[in-house]
């Protein structure tokens, strides 16, 4: 399905991303990862890569800096000399409730969480622009479009996500870039792990499905959209949530 | 200058779906030939290769007809 095509997945030590980077290999795609700290876990998802036969590459970059990015996206190229699809997933959380949320845990959020998007497309249009193809697929969240207490810079972050995906989509589309959204509702990664046992399942009853998303439930969803099977699609958000948003 | 002109022009021509006579050296690239914001920066990633240079931003900015295009190159590669 995805045979030739090379990837690049930010946040793909663990979690979602994780899921992801793995999804995307045994589908047939090269596979680089660009992950913050945490090598003993890039390096298990590089291990589960290549196990598919596939070929890993892991990198350790903060999204949020440019030049990071820039010569990161570099090393990919000279590694795999194109790229096909990229994954935007690196994200962080600093909950708070906005009149107790100190300015440094707002920048933190946007500055991964939606500027990192920004930094990384931009460092692939040239390359996909030339190849006259190319698959963006942003990471966004089911709280993006509802909102939720305690995360005003995190639903600014996912929210502002689903603009720059609409608007990249239209000003690419004449290159044969589609560029598309996936909101996942909660699901079990680390990130909701250090959630409260009764707040999980006061959010379970939320879930029309009845049960918590799996990382793999999302990665499906984005294979889909990084393969050719969604050539007519861009400038969309798929919502995988269970239910908890329907439009 | 005659030879920079004559590889340029095969390029737009290529990109932009013009006729070759429409290539003129005063030829604007937006106005008369049509191209549009993201043609243009497709343009001078072609350019970049085709003549193993860079063009920064803050020039290519600055190009506006194909003889701005053409100096620039002269100019600079
Ligand atoms: N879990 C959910 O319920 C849920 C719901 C909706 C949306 N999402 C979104 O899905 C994405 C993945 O979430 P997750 O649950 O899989 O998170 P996770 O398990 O906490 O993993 C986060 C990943 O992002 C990487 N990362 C963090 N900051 C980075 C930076 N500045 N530069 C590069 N990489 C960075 C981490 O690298 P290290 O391993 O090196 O730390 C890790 O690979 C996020 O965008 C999240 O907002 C999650």
């Amino acid at each position: 399905m995805l045979t030739g095509k090379v990837a690049v997945v930010t946040g793909g030590s663990r979690g979602i991303g994780r899921a992801v980077a793995i999804t995307l290999a045994q589908a047939g795609a090269d596979v680089a990862i660009f992950y913050a700290g945490n090598r003993a876990a890039a390096e298990q998802t590089i291990a589960e890569i290549e196990k598919a036969g596939r070929k890993g590459l892991a990198l350790q970059v903060d999204v949020s800096m440019a030049e990071q990015v820039e010569s990161a996206m570099k090393e990919v190229m000279a590694s795999f000399g194109r790229i096909d699809i990229l994954v935007n997933n690196a994200g962080i959380t600093r909950d708070n409730l906005l009149m107790r949320m100190k300015e440094e845990e707002w920048d933190q959020v946007i500055d991964t969480n939606l500027k990192g998007v920004f930094l990384c497309t931009k460092a692939v249009t040239r390359t996909m622009m030339k190849q006259r193809s190319g698959r963006i697929i942003n990471i966004s969240s089911v709280v993006g479009v509802m909102g939720n207490p305690g995360q005003a810079n995190y639903v600014a972050a996912k929210a502002g996500v689903i603009g720059l995906t609409k608007t990249t989509a239209k000003e690419l589309a004449s290159r044969g870039i589609t560029v598309n959204a996936v909101a996942p509702g909660f699901i079990e990664t680390d990130m909701t792990a250090v959630l409260e046992e009764d707040l999980k399942q006061q959010m379970l009853g939320a879930i029309p499905l009845g049960r918590f998303g799996s990382a793999q439930d999302v990665a499906e969803a984005v294979k889909f959209l990084a393969s050719d099977a969604s050539a007519y699609i861009t400038g969309q958000t798929i919502h995988v949530d269970g239910g908890m948003v329907t439009s | 200058m005659a030879d920079t002109l004559e590889r340029v022009r095969k390029i737009i021509v290529d990109r932009l779906n013009v006729d070759p006579s429409e290539v003129t050296l005063e030829a604007g690239i937006k106005e008369d030939l049509g191209a549009d914001s993201l043609d243009v920066v497709d343009l001078i990633m072609e350019l970049e290769d085709e003549f193993e240079m860079s063009i920064e931003d803050e020039d290519a900015e600055k190009i506006t007809t194909v003889g701005d295009i053409v100096e620039y190159i002269n100019k600079n590669k």
